[in-house]
């Protein structure tokens, strides 16, 4: 779900004025990687939640890694998004981090409990080589 | 006290105008040189509440929503108004975790992310009239 006055996102860049979330997906092993860019609010979470949804139900995907390097905002419309892909990971004993830099939302994944269920790491390949018991 | 500036924002509740609000109430809000966590902790606030009117006030159908904003010497106050369904028990609402839409993947943390992020947060409301949720805010730095 993008917003009609589609802002171009190229490659790693943020929307300009940050209206939209673009999600790009890669795999890593059995590790599905997220990268968000933009924001992630009640606008944006259904894009973000189906993107996610189409890929990680595959069975080679075993992790999920949320890269949160480049979202520039994020309210308790993601918190939700984040529980509900963990609860769905837990019933096939996959694991989910997070990477994340950003303190306004390493604030809020503090304050949800979230980061006391789903690691947190500063970066993604920290997150990567944790999930891989490294 | 009289506050040194004002502003009012009216829009239909569609959730492609929750990051409109929050970028109007951060614009807003640097005429007095908040540091970037403060606004960044404004905006996280204003998002909730404007969210809570769309999707729990008008269900997602289209009504209006006031954004007020009061500017003081070293502070903000910002109250955000549907004229929504309101809310029957406020201090249920407020619990951290709760909600009454489970099944949409809400987590029932706005309220808490409210009080986390700002100094004060007051909820007047009504059901069947709609709610209007202020949220207060000290800059400390201006404060001293
Ligand atoms: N403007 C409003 N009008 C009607 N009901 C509201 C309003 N704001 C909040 N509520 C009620 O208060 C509850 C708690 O709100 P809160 O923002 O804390 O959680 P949530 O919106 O359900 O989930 P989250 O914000 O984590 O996505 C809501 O589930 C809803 O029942
Ligand atoms: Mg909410």
């Amino acid at each position: 779900m993008r917003l009609q006055n589609n802002i171009q996102l190229d490659n790693n860049k943020v929307a300009k004025g940050g209206y939209a979330l673009d999600i790009k997906l890669s795999k890593r092993g059995n590790a599905l990687i997220a990268k968000f860019y933009g924001e992630l609010d009640d606008h944006t979470v259904e894009y973000a939640r189906q993107k996610i949804e189409n890929e990680m139900i595959k069975p080679a995907v075993k992790n999920i890694i949320l890269d949160f390097s480049n979202l520039t905002f994020m309210d308790s419309s993601g918190i939700g998004m984040i529980m509900g892909r963990y609860k769905k990971m837990e019933k096939i004993s996959g694991k989910v981090a997070i990477a994340c830099s950003n303190p306004q939302i390493i604030r809020l994944l503090n304050i949800s409990g979230i980061s006391s269920v789903i690691p947190l790491h500063p970066d993604i390949n920290s997150a990567v080589k944790t999930l891989r018991g490294e | 006290m009289k506050p040194i500036n004002e502003m009012t924002l009216i829009f239909p509740s569609k959730s492609s105008n929750e990051s409109l609000a929050r970028v109007v109430a951060a614009a807003f809000a640097s005429q007095l040189d908040p540091t970037v966590e403060e606004l960044a902790e404004v905006k996280t606030a204003v998002s909730e509440a404007v969210t809570n009117s769309i999707i729990h006030g008008y269900e997602n159908k289209i009504g209006e929503i006031t954004m007020h904003c009061k500017l003081y010497s070293d502070s903000i106050e910002i109250a955000v108004t549907d004229k929504g369904k309101g809310i029957e028990n406020v201090e249920l609402a407020r619990q951290p975790l709760y909600t009454s839409k489970p099944e949409m993947e809400r987590s029932g943390m706005g309220f808490t992310v409210m009080e986390a992020f700002m100094d004060k947060v007051e909820v007047i409301t009504e059901v069947g009239k709609g709610t209007t949720v202020v949220l207060f805010k000290t800059f400390k730095f201006l404060a001293g």
